[in-house]
């Protein structure tokens, strides 16, 4: 028998962030032994970075919000394509979910009546964003941090050690989930101190990695970005659901170079901040699409008077879905009407006193004083899209957040598809890994419950360490480094915010190429906290990424969402109906269209049926849901 | 603009280390992260830094340029002379792994020892109303990134192992001030055992922790001498004093 480090758990998170701190902590509380892996230190997770909110219809602003308000705005964000159940789960149970958190210790801001505040954002009817200043993830982290530490305590008491029964291994990089007889065994990795390899044998494993901006060169994901459950998902067996959508942050910063794609917040434009071009025109007037026409308004008077009297007014047009704001702000640039640096002008300086922005836009005024040398209540601001959110994730089981196919696989949070469509509204991620990152864990943990432990063979993990020693293994090889810039130029310039049929088959013929190369990556230096080892096996998990996202893309001939096509401009209806599905067959990534399951009437009846025209076919108005 | 910048890059392990010196190039803007990032590309592929956000959020890239504690993504490069070498160490107070990475993990154990927050049992959720005034004054402590830049500058601790044991350190401290003054929380000794179990008193307030908050908690201020006056408070007036012990009532000290 191999004399690696081995563990058991009954359930395993890979990724500390919001979705996988709720899972683990809902498995916690069903009584099972959890193990969460990471990649970073405990609380350092991308979710921190998250600044305007988190949905949800408490209708503490304003009243008449409610969970079919917010489901009816989160699928006109993502266009359609939402699968339902996951847009009316979140709809209904995000205010629990913030609640709850509530009586974690978290500390929202408060309206006058006490309650917790709600803030304006893109795409949402109401205020809606439950928010902490502009740091609202960090809020979210460190009160499930902490619910973790909590739950460690209780143990303590209770069985002599805080780490009985939920563990945190951090700095630990899972280089593939294990299976035998196709269901679910466990997961293989090393710690990235030691470069000390370790088995963890589980019935099941919920994956909660996040996303995989850093597949891209301007990025406001940090370097945990890479794409790892996506990729570990695929290897396992496990589908992608619509890769091709990639939501482009309208509002990253563009200078310093060093700080190009570092995100300026929406909740800029939610507290009043204009968008100007070069010219001082306030360019959004003219991108508002015929979709959204009766909901944004068409001048500057209106747009103003929105921010005194929300009931008589049509919204302004910087508050579009993202993807329509980074679409106008890129054709504006393209004009030429840009900034020298490449973007526009973001100015909140005219509306609010220097005192308000400073307090609401905290993290703003720093990140911009500090980094720019840009005084943000005196100044406008220059920004430019930046790629921020995958839309595309893990094919799941709404209800349980099971990954289609592999039985004990469940995923959560980022890296799971269906929930935002085409196009995810802000605020609606921080929500989301609540409320699935909650259902993943009890998904899990019932599954577990019942699962027969499945031990993992020897000749499973003589194969796992052969593929995680591999990089020490040759010389003289591929840069990993190197490789990865090149990949980032490839998808840069070729799957980037707006695509060609053209470019997109040379992407695919490149990326093909750089994966080909990456089996030759060589290491210098030793095993411990190496981060060129590290790279190696991230680049891996960012090509099959990358691949399955430019597949995806070259076969959808319409645009909409976070996936514009020069070639096919328009939305196109028949596309609505279609996911592209990815799976991996061992050498490459294979695209199949699959039929979106069908609205059904309670939920089709919540829309006026001349909205629904819009998206749908003639043929599905007609039959008016599904049941 | 780009301009060749010479640094000093403390480079070993736990039993063994020197610093080398390197050249670098450096662009307009960037921040010590970005070049050590691209000597890590171009130079010492195993060179091992901890980072993540970028934008001093995450408080991962902690380290001592200049011998000072700085998160290397806020740390300008043009904040320096032209000439000068920029030096940068791992974090004093904690043991090295290798590089610029150290074991931080004395703080998450000191995290688990501070009693967690207690919501009102009979408060069920959605009922909380809280103005804003009284959640800003932990909200303040709850800016915290967790860089530990506080926890390395501490004298008590920096450069005196021997104290680790007994003190938790001004993150922690502010920890505690943060739960002391939640309005919902329903745990009433922890000033107390900031002070019995938690080091409080090793403190004489030399500040060092508020000066190197990249948040800018004011750390020394807002939570450890209002702990320590609240200390004093009931540990030497002789009626509290008596009446926590008639009534063993240590709860509501």
């Amino acid at each position: 028998m191999s004399t690696i480090e081995r563990h058991q758990y009954d359930v395993i998170v890979i990724g500390a962030g919001g979705a996988g701190l709720r899972a683990a902590v809902e498995a916690r509380e069903a009584n099972l032994r959890v193990a969460i892996i990471c990649k970073s230190l405990f609380g350092k997770a991308h979710t921190v970075m998250a600044e305007g909110g988190a949905a949800a219809s408490m209708g503490n602003v304003n009243e008449k919000d409610n969970w079919q308000v917010h489901f009816r705005d989160t699928m006109r964000g993502g266009k359609f394509l939402n699968h339902f159940r996951m847009a009316e789960l979140h709809a209904k149970e995000s205010p629990d979910r913030i609640w709850e958190l509530e009586t974690w210790g978290a500390l929202f801001d408060r309206t006058k009546e006490g309650k917790i505040s709600q803030r304006n954002f893109g795409g949402h009817e109401y205020p809606r964003l439950a928010h902490v200043g502009d740091r609202t993830g960090l809020e979210l982290i460190r009160t499930m941090q902490q619910k973790i530490v909590a739950l460690q305590q209780e143990d303590g008491k209770k069985f002599g050690s805080m780490e009985a029964n939920i563990k945190v291994f951090a700095e630990l990089t899972v280089t593939e989930i294990l299976k035998e007889d196709g269901k679910i065994a466990g997961v293989y990795g090393y710690w990235r101190e030691s470069g000390e390899e370790v088995l963890f044998e589980a019935p099941a494993v919920i994956i909660a990695t996040g996303g995989v901006g850093k597949t891209f060169k301007i990025t406001s994901n940090s370097w945990e970005g890479t794409g790892d459950g996506h990729a570990l998902a695929l290897k396992a067996g496990a589908n992608l659901v619509d890769m091709e959508f990639l939501q482009f942050h309208p509002t990253g910063m563009v200078w310093p170079p060093s700080v190009r794609g570092i995100l300026v917040t929406e909740s800029v434009r939610g507290e009043g901040g204009v968008l100007t071009n070069t010219l001082g025109e306030r360019f959004m007037f003219k991108y508002i699409p015929d979709v959204f026409i009766d909901k944004y308004a068409d001048n500057e008077a209106e747009a103003d008077r929105w921010y005194l009297d929300q009931d008589n007014n049509r919204r302004p047009p910087e508050l579009l879905p993202r993807d329509e704001v980074a679409r106008a702000i890129n054709s504006e640039v393209k004009a030429g009407r840009g900034t020298e640096h490449g973007g526009v002008f973001l100015d909140v300086s005219k509306r609010l006193s220097a005192e308000v922005i400073k307090k609401r836009l905290p993290s703003m005024w720093h990140q911009f004083y500090e980094l720019a040398g840009v005084d943000i209540t005196k100044e406008a601001m220059e920004v430019g899209p930046t790629c921020h959110r995958v839309m595309g994730g893990v094919e799941v089981e709404p209800d349980t957040a099971a990954a289609v196919g592999v039985p004990g696989l469940y995923a959560a949070g980022e890296v799971a598809g269906g929930m935002h469509g085409s196009n995810r509204l802000g605020g609606n991620s921080l929500s989301d890994l609540l409320v699935f990152g909650r259902r993943a864990g009890m998904g899990a943990s019932e599954y577990a419950k019942s699962a027969k432990r499945v031990t993992v063979s020897e000749k499973a993990i003589t194969e796992a360490a052969a593929r995680a020693q591999a990089p020490f293994s040759r010389t003289g090889g591929e840069n990993a480094y190197s490789l990865h810039a090149e990949l980032q130029e490839i998808t840069h310039n070729l799957v980037g915010i707006v695509r060609t049929g053209a470019e997109l088959e040379e992407a695919i013929v490149k990326i093909a190429d750089i994966r080909k190369r990456s089996a030759n990556i060589s290491v210098s230096g030793g095993r411990e906290f190496n981060p060129g080892f590290h790279l190696a096996f991230d680049l891996d998990n960012m090509l099959l990424v990358a691949e399955s996202t430019a597949k995806s893309a070259v076969l959808r001939e319409e645009s909409r969402g976070g996936h514009t096509r020069d070639d096919f401009p328009g939305m196109n209806n028949k596309w609505r109906q279609i996911n592209h599905i990815s799976s991996f067959d061992g050498d490459k990534v294979n695209i199949r269209a699959q039929a979106l399951p069908a609205i059904p009437k309670e939920l089709f009846d919540l829309f006026d049926i001349h909205e629904l025209e819009k998206y749908l076919t003639a043929d599905e108005v007609a039959k008016g849901g599904s049941n | 603009m780009t301009r060749k910048l010479n640094m000093r890059i403390w480079r070993g392990n736990s039993t063994d280390g020197s610093l080398k010196d390197v050249q670098v190039e450096a662009n307009e803007g960037e921040v010590v992260l970005d070049v050590i990032h691209r000597v890590q590309a171009t130079q010492m592929g195993d060179l091992a830094v901890r980072w993540n956000c970028k934008a001093g959020k995450c408080g991962s890239c902690s380290m001592e340029i200049n011998g000072k504690p700085r998160l290397a993504c806020m740390t300008q490069v043009s904040s320096f002379d032209e000439e000068e070498t920029i030096t940068v160490t791992p974090l004093r107070a904690f043991p090295v792994i290798k590089d610029l990475v150290t074991d931080v993990s004395f703080n998450y154990k000191k995290a688990m020892e501070i009693p967690a927050y207690a919501h009102p049992a009979d408060l069920a959720p959605g009922e909380a109303r809280m103005e804003q005034v009284d959640v800003e004054r932990s909200q303040e402590f709850r800016k915290c990134i967790e860089c530990f830049l506080c926890q390395d500058t501490c004298h008590v601790i920096r450069d005196h192992e021997e104290n680790k044991k007994s003190f938790a350190g001004p993150r922690f401290f502010i920890r505690i001030a943060e739960l002391d003054m939640h309005p919902l929380d329903t745990l009433r000794n922890r000033k107390h055992t900031a002070q019995e179990e938690h080091g409080l008193g090793m403190c004489n307030i030399t500040k060092c922790c508020t000066e190197v908050c990249p948040e800018h908690i004011r750390i020394t201020d807002n939570a450890i001498i209002p702990l320590k006056e609240r200390v004093v408070d009931v540990k030497y007036d002789p009626i509290r004093w008596l009446g926590s012990k008639i009534g063993k009532r240590e709860g509501i000290l």
